[in-house]
């Protein structure tokens, strides 16, 4: 716990001292906006309805790119720079080192999220919308934000190239998006049987997202994220000890 | 405190480590020697935990890493071969996170850190952020990241590596200062820091334990152990060299670059002769007139090469260079 907490703190503060915070940021920031604005993509003015799905609806396509550039350095550097000598001579346990490394990767893109707040400002001074739904979002948002994250650390942590770690998780969660997209859902349902269908959806990430977007809070849908981050931090668990040495 | 049995490491058919064991007890400083790629950093990172032994065992302060890895890493103080930083944070920074991994107590850190940074003249850079900062100085900021936990084991890959002379110097002290309360395994391709800081020496090559022994045994391999070279009038060289050959205890004499009008002689003795008093009773009862006499402790690079060679050849050839 004591370790975990150490390295979580470690790693958050060396998201601030190099760009990348900044760079993610603002970045984060600027396409939301736009895209939860601009006439075309998202409406909120034009829309007339006080609620934030504009906003959201970007993120799981947002996060497509942005989440494996925050991912793709937490074990390709150390690897790269040999510190993974450091790190996994130190008196703890592999848990803690994988679950320190994701949670601030997490805990940066909380912050991120957390500084969307003008949006939710707007909507307020705008309209009458309902805070719990967007509350919702902003819980939806943020779990499958760590749903991602842990796809894209084992990703990296089966590399010591952040390039080759970035694609490769680009294209893992391209999957797991796509999985829930209804022309996607479509192309199955037509010849396959049912619960296969069922299957690619229950794995989408959009299915379980959009469910609790629309204020809905299913324990399943809370269930499907955890357990995906679960599942992949035991993957990159396993990569990292399979991998370290090479 | 160490103890090293039969350790094997296989990377697909490469083996890197083929059957080292050893012991090392507080108070020893073992210095590995061995050439590039002879299997050094491989068994150290073995022994620190970082790879897992393709078979054999590996115990520090009787936990074995197989079983019980994060007591044993507990007593492991490691530098890491390069000195791996990250190089992000400044070196004090970086040293608060070693001491709260190292669960050094809060009220306690600050002063330990202080304690490592005075040994390794860190002050003046502790808060420039460690990648620009000098091969020199990160090493030692990798050096204080291995001690700040005082421990009892402490692994040090190529430690000397990179650094000013006065900074060997003061490295090598710091090691010597520490050894009688720890166990300390050092690899290094400076031969005279063999001789410097360590207690006893092995060189390993291709991943075999070719010797074990202390530097003094070392030295006692090399045939210039005890040799005695003499320079002296280049018109009496000659019939010096036949007589000097005669003598007993003496092994072969060797010519070595003549200068202008003197001749040096190298007079090799037979292992474990001494033949200092016999060259100089010889001279003295020749009436030659000797310009130069010592005697030589040996070479520790040229048993280095026949160990890690194992090769005869060329032995002349080195010797008169
Ligand atoms: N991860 C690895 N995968 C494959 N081969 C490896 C790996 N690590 C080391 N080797 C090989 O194992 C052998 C021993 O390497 P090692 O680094 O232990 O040598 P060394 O004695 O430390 O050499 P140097 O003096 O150059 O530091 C070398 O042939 C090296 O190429
Ligand atoms: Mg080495």
């Amino acid at each position: 716990m004591r370790n975990t907490a150490a390295i979580l703190k470690r790693e958050l503060v060396s998201y601030f001292i190099t760009p990348v915070a900044y760079v993610f940021i603002v970045i984060f920031l600027l396409l939301t906006g736009f895209l939860t604005f601009a006439k075309d993509t998202g409406a909120l003015y034009e829309r007339g309805q006080a609620d934030l799905a504009p906003f959201f609806r970007w993120h799981p396509w947002l996060y497509l790119f942005l989440i494996p550039a925050i991912s793709m350095r937490l074990w390709a550097e150390e690897r790269r720079g040999g510190t993974i000598e450091l790190l996994m001579t130190l008196p703890l346990r592999m848990r803690d080192a994988v679950l320190g490394k994701f949670l601030a990767a997490w805990a940066f893109v909380g912050i991120g999220l957390v500084l969307t707040f003008p949006v939710w400002i707007t909507v307020n001074y705008l309209g009458d919308p309902d805070n719990g739904v967007i509350l919702a979002g902003y819980l939806g948002s943020f779990l499958m934000a760590g749903a991602y994250l842990a796809v894209g650390s084992a990703m990296s942590a089966f590399t010591r190239n952040q390039v080759i770690a970035f694609v490769l998780s680009v294209s893992t969660l391209l999957v797991f998006l796509l999985a829930g997209y209804g022309s996607v859902l479509e192309f199955f349902s037509g010849w396959a049987p049912l619960w296969l269908t069922d299957a690619v959806a229950s794995f989408g990430f959009l299915t379980h997202f959009e469910a609790i977007m629309r204020g809905v809070i299913d324990l399943r849908d809370l269930v499907f994220f955890l357990a995906m981050m679960a599942f992949w931090l035991f993957v990159t668990a396993l990569a990292v000890d399979w991998r370290k040495a090479r | 405190m160490i103890e090293l049995q039969n350790l094997v490491k296989r990377f697909g058919n490469l083996t890197a480590v083929d059957g080292v064991s050893f012991t090392v007890q507080r108070g020893e400083v073992l210095g590995f020697l061995g050439p590039n790629g002879a299997g050094k950093s491989t068994t150290m990172k073995m022994v620190t935990g970082f790879l897992a032994p393709t078979s054999g065992r590996v115990s520090v302060c009787g936990h074995d890493l197989a079983v019980e890895p994060i007591p044993a890493k507990r007593r492991i103080g490691y530098l890491p071969e390069g000195a791996p930083l990250y190089g992000d944070m400044t070196p004090r920074a970086f040293l608060r996170f070693m001491a709260e991994i190292r669960a050094i107590p809060r009220e306690q850190r600050a002063a330990r850190i202080g304690e490592v940074v005075a040994k390794t003249h860190l002050d003046e850079v502790l808060e420039q952020p460690i990648e620009t900062l000098s091969k020199g100085f990160k090493r030692r900021v990798g050096l204080a990241q291995a001690i700040v936990h005082d421990p009892e084991v402490l692994v040090l890959d190529e430690p000397t590596d990179g650094l000013d002379p006065n900074q060997k110097h003061e490295v090598r002290q710091l090691i010597r200062a520490m050894a009688p309360h720890k166990a300390i395994v050092l690899s290094t391709h400076i031969l005279e820091e063999v001789e410097a800081v360590c207690t006893r020496a092995m060189i390993i090559a291709r991943g075999r334990v070719v010797f074990d022994g202390t530097p003094e045994e070392l030295l006692a391999k090399s045939r210039r152990h005890n040799a005695v070279c003499v320079t002296l009038r280049a018109a009496v060289a000659a019939q010096a060299r036949v007589e000097l050959a005669r003598l007993p205890g003496v092994a072969e004499v060797v010519d070595l670059a003549p200068g202008d009008g003197t001749a040096r002689l190298l007079v090799l003795p037979a292992r474990g002769h001494s033949i200092l008093l016999e060259v100089g009773q010889q001279a003295r009862s020749r009436n030659w007139e000797v310009l130069g006499l010592e005697q030589e402790r040996g070479r520790l690079d040229e048993v280095f090469r026949e160990l890690t060679r194992g090769s005869e050849r060329g032995l002349r050839a080195e010797v008169a260079a």
